[in-house]
């Protein structure tokens, strides 16, 4: 145990957890992201499909929800003091600061890990727990919960649209250098994979983005099914551009 | 040419350092960097003032000794150390800023020399095998793979200047850690000590107060030696199987 905590108190021990829990986070971002495309198979898939992640058998979302809030916050404090070494570590650094081969999106890794940490709070808030709107938790598709029209009605508000498609494209820079650097930590970068590494990881970075970004992008020009916003039940304060081109 | 230097200079190493404004005049464009510091000195001897301090050896560009970050790089503009850089690679009339290699694991001694014996514990740590002195077996006798010997020789072109720690902007040793333990650990020779080395390395390295490398690669991209970065990927990956085996109690 004492070996164990000596392991995991060094400089790579701690960089190792970083890299786990940012292996755990890429597997979630994967995941996520292919239940939010469910969106373009219409409203009756993503629904059912919200249904049964609710009905996980032995209280899977749950497993899952406390699983990645672990996740996130190892991933956070671990970087926050491997933060605080390094700049201890630098002290005063160079009157004249310069860089050789160092990536923008390396070197803003604290501020794009900040904002989409906000993000994450604001997007819990938004479709999970609903606090931003309370009306999303009774708008119901039949047995299952209209997911679809919660998801059309909060980017049809062009400020959380704007504000998601940003976090996007700051979580394609976060991955581009996570994904590259935790094959570096966790010992498998080679030289034969090196070169190949960095591209690699832009393209699944930014392919990630671009998924993602279909979404408030598909509603924002109308690319969804109108007739089922037009046939749900008008809620007590609906986000009204939603169903404007209703027919 | 005729350039405007940018020194740092400090008095030892209880003092506040600072940049003080010195001309260089008539430098030839094939001097070596250090060579101009010469001349510079010489001129600054004759007016009575102090010559400024810099750390240098064999000036072959083999010893590791010199240092110097020029403009914010360390050994300047080119990847050779700053003994093999020379002032065509300047202009006339340039503002060159020279400052000491900076890391708090090592610190401004005089001028531009640091104290670099944080390395050196590093390697007491466990940077070495343990053999029976006078009784050398025949060199073939031990037969070593063509590919590990040829990654055993790319990280034992390390000579332990330290720019990889000035580059690095967390003051990381982790290059210099990762070519020290990837030397042996693909020899023959590194195997009886090789789960001890890397746990005690790290450990001291941790000690001294480096930082934790975030993938920048400054280092590799200064080092004189050229030693890859992906020395640190077999560090981490060499410190995680020897913890573990640590951990559970195996040798």
């Amino acid at each position: 145990m004492n070996s164990c905590c000596t392991f995991l108190r060094s400089s790579i021990g701690k960089k190792l957890l970083v890299a786990i829990t940012g292996v755990i986070l890429i597997a979630f971002v994967i995941g996520h992201l292919l239940g939010n495309l469910q969106f373009f198979a219409g409203p009756h898939v993503i629904n059912e499909y919200g249904t049964k992640l609710r009905h996980l058998p032995f209280g899977g979302l749950w497993v899952v929800r406390i699983g990645m809030i672990a996740a996130v916050l190892l991933h956070i404090f671990t970087t926050l003091m491997l933060v605080k070494e390094n700049r201890a570590a630098k002290g005063a650094g160079y009157q004249f600061k310069a860089s050789v081969q160092a990536k923008v999106a390396t070197r803003l890794m604290a501020l794009s890990g900040i904002i989409l940490l906000s993000y994450i709070v604001f997007h819990l808030l938004h479709f999970t727990t609903h606090t931003i709107n309370s009306d999303y938790a009774h708008w119901m598709d039949g047995e299952d919960h209209d997911v679809y029209r919660m998801i059309v009605a909060g980017f049809s508000n062009k400020a959380v649209a704007i504000f998601y498609i940003v976090a996007m494209v700051l979580l394609a820079m976060h991955l581009s250098h996570g994904a590259a650097s935790l094959f570096q930590t966790l010992g498998l970068r080679t030289k034969k994979m090196a070169c190949r590494l960095g591209l690699c990881a832009q393209i699944f970075a930014w392919v990630i983005c671009a998924g993602y970004v279909s979404i408030p992008v598909a509603v924002l020009t109308g690319f969804y099914d109108k007739k089922h916003i037009g046939n749900a039940e008008t809620p007590s304060c609906c986000e009204a551009p939603a169903t404007k081109g209703a027919k | 040419m005729n350039l405007k230097l940018k020194v740092w200079r400090q008095k030892d190493r209880n003092s506040e350092g600072r940049l003080v404004d010195i001309t260089a005049n008539s430098i030839p464009p094939e001097a070596s960097f250090l060579e101009m510091l010469d001349i510079v000195n010489d001129e600054l001897t004759r007016k009575g003032d102090e010559p400024i301090a810099f750390d240098h050896d064999c000036r072959e560009g083999i010893c590791g000794t010199c240092s110097l970050s020029i403009n914010g790089i360390p050994h300047g503009p080119s990847e050779t150390t700053t003994c093999q850089l020379y002032m065509r690679k300047f202009s006339d009339g340039d503002t060159i800023y020279i400052e000491p290699f900076r890391a708090k694991a090592f610190p401004v001694i005089r001028d531009l020399c640091v104290d670099r014996m944080a390395f050196e514990r590093i390697q007491q740590a466990g940077g070495f095998i343990t053999a029976r002195a006078g009784s050398a077996q025949d060199g073939n006798a031990i037969l070593v793979p063509k590919q590990n010997a040829d990654l055993a020789m790319e990280a034992a072109a390390c000579i332990g200047c330290g720019a990889c720690v000035g580059a690095c902007p967390n003051g990381s040793a982790m290059l210099f850690v990762g070519a020290k333990v990837t030397h042996l650990a693909e020899l023959p020779q590194g195997q009886p000590e090789r789960q001890r080395r890397v746990l005690s390395m790290v450990a001291q390295m941790d000690k001294e107060g480096f930082g934790n490398c975030s993938n920048y690669y400054e280092c590799e991209a200064v080092c004189p030696a050229e030693i890859p970065a992906t020395v640190i990927a077999k560090l981490n990956r060499e410190y995680a199987v020897a913890g573990a085996k640590d951990t559970v109690g195996v040798e």
